[in-house]
């Protein structure tokens, strides 16, 4: 589905700096090797398995279906992986090409900071030296998540540049990495960035999909009616809608941060309000203003706070295949607190955007329809902020 | 030949880079006139973007200056003064933004507005090579140069980049993003030679220049020599009353070169 320049319809590409241009056909060799060597394969699988804990469990959530009285619904448990978010598997992914690559040292942006925490976490384990640049603002949102990357062995920068949040550690990562190629190698998060990244983060992510539909098959010998997730950037949507593409009766709905809604200018929703545009590398939807400037965007969500949305979900939304849907802050806390009570199962704020919406979509349907939701992560790094919104302050 | 060769016919080339509307659009006037008057070649003028990736921090603080200052300027305001700026300038201006900037515009009404108020060159830097087509047929239908970069990490991609070069050939001095660096370390002679074996238009380096002792050693190997964060921090430090010693600075560093 990907052209030779890395485009999804008109969106993607490689608008960089040239002085990143040779280290991106650098790694797109090097993943273009690597993605079908039995060896590399074999060594992400054992890392998968033994130590992020895949396959990851597609539980039916019993209670909720009744509750909810209409589709039968699965949760995907991203949040049991090692570090408790999908992103271990991009990372062990690229932290393991990136070693074979000769390269000792990892950089990432985060922004609720589970990126950032899974790519120390792979360092710590592969023996590199591990970069993490990350909003000030959400530093100080996601404080434990600064102190668990410290703990793993990584420097935390705090971006002050711009509204000090994802977009900008985005922008502060590309700049360390033009000053500093030939070592380091950049771990981007989601499913965008420059060619060949949303290629090679859907890949690692795609594990997902491929793992709900051979359990589903097991399950009820059938696939699902609708799969459900969060989209920021795009990376746990991507995975768990990638080998459904091809199953057209399969309804893909990413659910995005609509902050205080997508009628004021303090959302994040970027398929909804935004245009096509290039930055970061890519062309896609931005929230931008008329003359191209990028828009200061707002979640309640810091991992969903960004301006743009990986190229292959803008292209999913222009040929129609999948649908983008916004979420409200509000919206997303009340399904972050009604997980928790009816299933005991607190997910991330991120991944309470896409209960939400299945919350509105399950009465809908029949009984015998199944919609899977990806629970990206799980929420105790949020919980401090969801009982401040709830005007309750607490210690962490 | 472009209008911007003949920017290189006087010695080598001194080419200061301002961002527009830092503080305000009267002041960059002024700071483009006083440069021209104190022996400026050819003319940088920044259209600002809310995220310059390829910015260090001095020019990253002009781009926010000029977007937030005074309600912020707009890229049609820019426009309007390039108009103003013509009635008097006759060296080569060129714009330096992103690409969002001139892709939001609308390509082809950005780049006909070019052609209008006789911006004779564009420098993009998120636009490598292997993206050149999402503006160059635009750039060639009216006129207007897309500039090519060469930088310290280019190597095997020099030579093609440098055949389809047209005005002049941006080379990045070393790696990393604008800024003012204490010690430039690159092979700029190397990097020359390979690129005199594959076109004769001439080339101007740029990133991390700031003094006349710099410019000098620079402009040894090359045609041209650019300096920017040198020139904002000025900017910066006058504010309203910075042209004048722009031009001052200007002329130090044009001498240097000669």
């Amino acid at each position: 589905m990907t052209n030779p320049k890395g485009r999804f319809g008109v969106h993607g590409g490689q608008y960089i700096p040239e002085t990143l241009m040779n280290a991106v056909i650098e790694l797109e060799e090097a993943y273009d090797h690597y993605k079908n060597d039995p060896e590399f394969n074999r060594e992400l699988n054992e890392l998968f398995c033994e130590y992020a804990g895949r396959p990851s469990r597609l539980y039916f959530a019993e209670k909720m279906t009744k509750d909810l009285g209409g589709a039968k619904i699965y949760l995907k448990r991203e949040d049991l992986n090692h570090t408790g978010s999908h992103k271990i598997n991009n990372v062990l992914g690229q932290a393991l090409l990136a070693k074979k690559m000769g390269k000792t040292r990892l950089i990432a942006e985060t922004g609720a900071g589970q990126h950032g925490v899974a790519t120390a976490t792979a360092a710590a384990l592969m023996d590199m030296e591990c970069v993490v640049f990350m909003g000030e603002e959400d530093t100080v949102r996601q404080a434990l998540n600064v102190y668990r990357m410290r703990l793993l062995g990584a420097t935390v920068v705090p971006v002050k540049t711009g509204t000090a949040t994802l977009k900008d550690a985005v922008s502060e990562a590309m700049r360390e990495w033009t000053s500093r190629i030939a070592d380091t190698h950049y771990c981007l998060g989601s499913v965008m960035g420059p060619h060949p990244f949303p290629t090679i983060v859907r890949d690692f992510q795609a594990v997902i999909s491929q793992e709900i539909k051979a359990q589903l098959m097991e399950r009820e010998g059938k696939l699902p009616d609708a799969v459900i997730a969060c989209v920021g950037g795009g990376s746990n949507s991507m995975g768990s809608f990638y080998h459904f593409i091809e199953n057209k009766d399969v309804r893909l709905i990413g659910c995005e941060a609509a902050g205080r809604g997508i009628d004021t200018f303090e959302t994040a929703a970027t398929v909804n309000t935004g245009k096509v545009g290039i930055f970061h590398g890519m062309k896609s939807y931005f929230c931008q203003d008329q003359y191209g400037q990028i828009a200061p965007v707002y979640s309640i969500s810091a991992g969903l706070d960004y301006p743009g949305v990986g190229p292959e979900h803008a292209w999913l939304h222009d040929i129609g295949r999948a649908e983008y849907v916004p979420v409200t802050d509000e919206e997303a806390v009340c399904a972050f607190e009604y997980l928790s009570r009816m299933e005991g199962i607190i997910p991330a704020i991120e991944s309470a955007h896409a209960v939400s919406h299945a919350m509105k979509l399950a009465p809908t349907m029949k009984p015998e329809q199944i919609i899977v939701i990806t629970i990206s992560g799980r929420g105790d790094k949020d919980c401090a902020a969801i009982a401040r919104y709830r005007g309750e302050d607490i210690h962490e | 030949m472009s209008k911007i060769a003949s920017a290189f016919d006087h010695g080598k080339a001194f080419i200061p880079f301002i961002t527009c509307g830092d503080p305000d659009l009267a002041t960059t006037e002024q700071a483009v006139l006083a440069a021209v008057e104190n022996g400026a070649d050819l003319i940088e003028l920044g259209i600002p973007f809310s995220d310059p990736t390829a910015e260090g921090p001095v020019i990253q603080e002009a781009n926010l200056r000029a977007l937030t200052l005074n309600g912020g300027v707009t890229t049609d305001e820019i426009f309007e003064l390039v108009r103003r700026l013509r009635r008097k300038v006759e060296i080569p201006l060129v714009f330096m933004t992103y690409a969002n900037v001139v892709f939001s515009y609308g390509a082809e009404r950005f780049i006909s507005t070019c052609r209008d108020v006789e911006i004779d060159g564009l420098i993009l830097p998120d636009i490598p090579y292997e993206e050149k087509e999402e503006f160059q047929p635009l750039c060639s239908k009216y006129g207007v140069d897309l500039i090519s970069f060469i930088a310290p990490t280019s190597e095997n991609r020099i030579g093609r980049i440098a055949r389809e070069a047209e005005g002049f050939l941006y080379v990045v001095s070393s790696l990393g993003v604008t800024g003012v660096r204490s010690e430039i370390r690159t092979d700029i002679a190397a990097m020359a030679r390979l690129v005199r074996q594959n076109t004769d238009i001439p080339f101007a380096v740029g990133f991390g220049i700031s003094t006349p002792e710099q410019a000098r050693d620079m402009s040894r190997a090359a045609d041209g020599v650019i300096v920017g964060s040198a020139i904002i921090r000025i900017l910066e430090e006058h504010g309203k009353d910075a042209p004048e010693y722009v031009g001052a600075y200007v002329k130090k560093m044009k001498e240097a070169i000669l």
